[in-house]
């Protein structure tokens, strides 16, 4: 069924820490290894080792610098997956009702076996979260690793999604933000965290923390910078002959 | 967008076939036997073969009947459903007026409307997308339903109708353009609300995520072609709404006529490539471009 629910048991996200994230990219890989070989169809490439490699992925990661009207400029490291909005444009849009938002726990999922591929989910998602793969012809997205979450033949330290386990920086968090109690959404209160394009109407679950402000450079950097200032302002003797005749040429 | 073959040939095609049905259901003209086979095998070749073209895309279409069930939601199974009814309708008042010379009324009435219906529902599928804002606008279904009015009056011969339908057609066409060529300016959403880093100062794409591309490039950002957009809005004008008007005034003739229609087609194929390919999804801006 592609209505969506009125409202949902609890809200499982992510909260992704814009501040910490470095860029390695490694929830990028564990997303494609794990869900390659876990749910659904295998997430494939296509001409991996030629000169035109490209695949599907459910998690990528941005790089984008800001820069503000003074000071130096920011480099922000920008990992992008589902969102799992509250209102899902992905779900309505469906023809099939493939594409549907569970009511336990608000993930967005695809029923692989129900999907003709016609795309138009991926048309409708303002985050480019939805990639049609190649060899499947079905729907492909982040399932908040449904497959880990609720696993109990995984150790509990392992029951969260994998690029949340992966991440070596702790940018990554997993927990319900319909709790207002829990750790995500005390998280997201105390640094503010923020939707993306919420003009878009699709209330995401999933938040970003901000970066926090850059350190300011003063004029003294330490105490001891003065004792280190140059000593010789003019050279003499032979470096001040070489000096001068290199000045010359 | 990509302006995938599949998907203009469908919207061009169908709306034609489905426009002419329109005329042909309200007994515009009034015809049977031979005649009326004619016509019909037309308007359906059009709507059909149109409908054919857009499964081409889909990644399953042996799945294709598992889109006629959430029509609650969505616009494209809506569709779906008034394609089917109306061919249906239109097919029981076909065999009416070809081999009884009747004209069952309600069937044609009603298969008129559902014709139209169909038109809209598909222009719905476009309308409702926000992320597209070219697309996201009240003048997205106007467009389509008085395209497929004026070409069908055309196809079925109604002069005297098909004139004022195309200069509407053409009025529509140009607004539309206008308020297209705004529309993403006017939606407020910028790299800087996408990132929600606006505030902070002037963001821009550092980084891609891959050094090669995927199917969110392929599939939602096509800056090639826009380059001669311009050039191209003038000829799918000339050719959709221009010659057949002038040939329209001219004393009627079958050659003439049929140049008209041919010159209407290759006009709106080419206003409905531009509509794809000059569409721009807000996910190009996370890639830095529109
Ligand atoms: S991020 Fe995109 S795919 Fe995920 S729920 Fe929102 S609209 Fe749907
Ligand atoms: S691609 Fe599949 S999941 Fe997406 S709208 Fe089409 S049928 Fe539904
Ligand atoms: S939650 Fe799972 S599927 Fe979603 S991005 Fe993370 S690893 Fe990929």
């Amino acid at each position: 069924m592609t209505q969506l629910p009125q409202s949902t048991e609890r809200k499982m996200g992510l909260v992704i820490d814009l501040d910490t994230c470095v860029g390695c990219h490694a929830c990028v890989i564990s997303c494609k290894g794990w869900n390659t070989e876990n749910y659904g169809a295998p997430l494939s490439d296509q001409d991996a080792y030629g000169a035109d490699p490209s695949g599907t992925f459910l998690n990528r990661v941005h790089s984008y610098e800001v820069q503000p009207a003074e000071g130096p400029a920011q480099l922000i490291h920008f990992p992008k997956s589902c969102l799992h909005c509250e209102d899902a444009p992905c779900v309505t849009v469906c023809p099939t009702g493939a594409s549907y938002k569970r009511v336990e726990d608000g993930i967005v999922l695809v029923n692989e076996s129900d999907c003709i591929g016609c795309g138009l989910c991926a048309w409708s998602c303002p985050y480019g979260a939805r990639e049609l793969d190649q060899a499947e012809g079905v729907m492909k997205k982040c399932t908040l690793c449904v497959d880990r979450i609720y696993n109990e033949n995984l150790p509990e330290v392992d029951r969260i999604p994998s690029c949340v386990r992966t991440c070596p920086a702790g940018a990554r968090h997993f927990g319900d933000l319909g709790d207002p109690h829990s750790d995500v959404s005390k998280l997201v209160a105390e640094r503010g965290g923020m939707d993306l394009m919420p003009e878009m109407g699709t209330k995401p679950v999933n938040k970003y923390l901000p970066p926090r402000p850059k350190d300011k450079i003063e004029d003294q950097i330490d105490i001891l910078a003065p004792l280190l200032a140059p000593v010789a302002e003019e050279p003499k003797g032979f470096l001040g002959w070489l000096d001068k005749t290199l000045e010359k040429l | 967008m990509h302006p995938a073959p599949s998907v203009i040939i469908f919207t061009t095609l169908s709306g034609l076939g489905f426009g002419l049905l329109f005329f042909l259901g309200l007994g515009l003209p009034a015809v049977s036997g031979w005649v009326a086979f004619v016509f019909f095998a037309i308007a359906y070749g059009l709507s059909v073969g149109g409908l054919m073209a857009s499964t081409f895309h889909l990644g399953h279409p042996e799945r294709a009947m598992k889109a006629f069930t959430q029509w609650r939601s969505s616009w494209l199974s809506r569709e779906g459903w008034c394609a089917v009814l109306a061919l249906v309708l239109m097919g029981l008042y076909a065999i009416g007026t070809v081999f009884f010379g009747q004209r069952w009324g309600v069937f044609g009435i009603l298969g008129a409307l559902l014709s139209l219906a169909t038109v809209f529902t598909t222009s719905m599928i476009y309308t409702q997308l926000r992320t597209i804002p070219r697309w996201n606008m009240k003048l997205t279904p106007v467009m389509f339903l008085s395209f497929s009015l004026a070409g069908g009056a055309l196809l079925a011969g109604q002069t005297r109708v098909a004139l004022p339908l195309l200069l509407i057609a053409a009025l529509v066409q140009i607004l539309y353009w206008r308020q297209g060529d705004r529309a993403l300016a006017a939606s407020g959403t910028d790299l800087g609300t996408a990132t929600g880093l606006g505030a902070r100062g002037r963001v821009r794409a550092f980084e891609p995520p891959h050094t090669g591309t995927n199917y969110l490039l392929r599939e939602f950002v096509h800056v090639v072609g826009r380059k001669h957009a311009e050039k191209l809005r003038l000829i799918s004008f000339v050719l959709a709404f221009f010659v057949p008007v002038v040939f329209l005034l001219l004393p009627f003739n079958h050659f003439v006529a049929l140049l008209a229609v041919l010159s209407h087609l290759a006009g709106i194929a080419t206003s409905r490539w531009l509509f794809f390919a000059q569409a721009e999804h807000v996910v190009g801006l996370y890639y830095g471009k529109r």
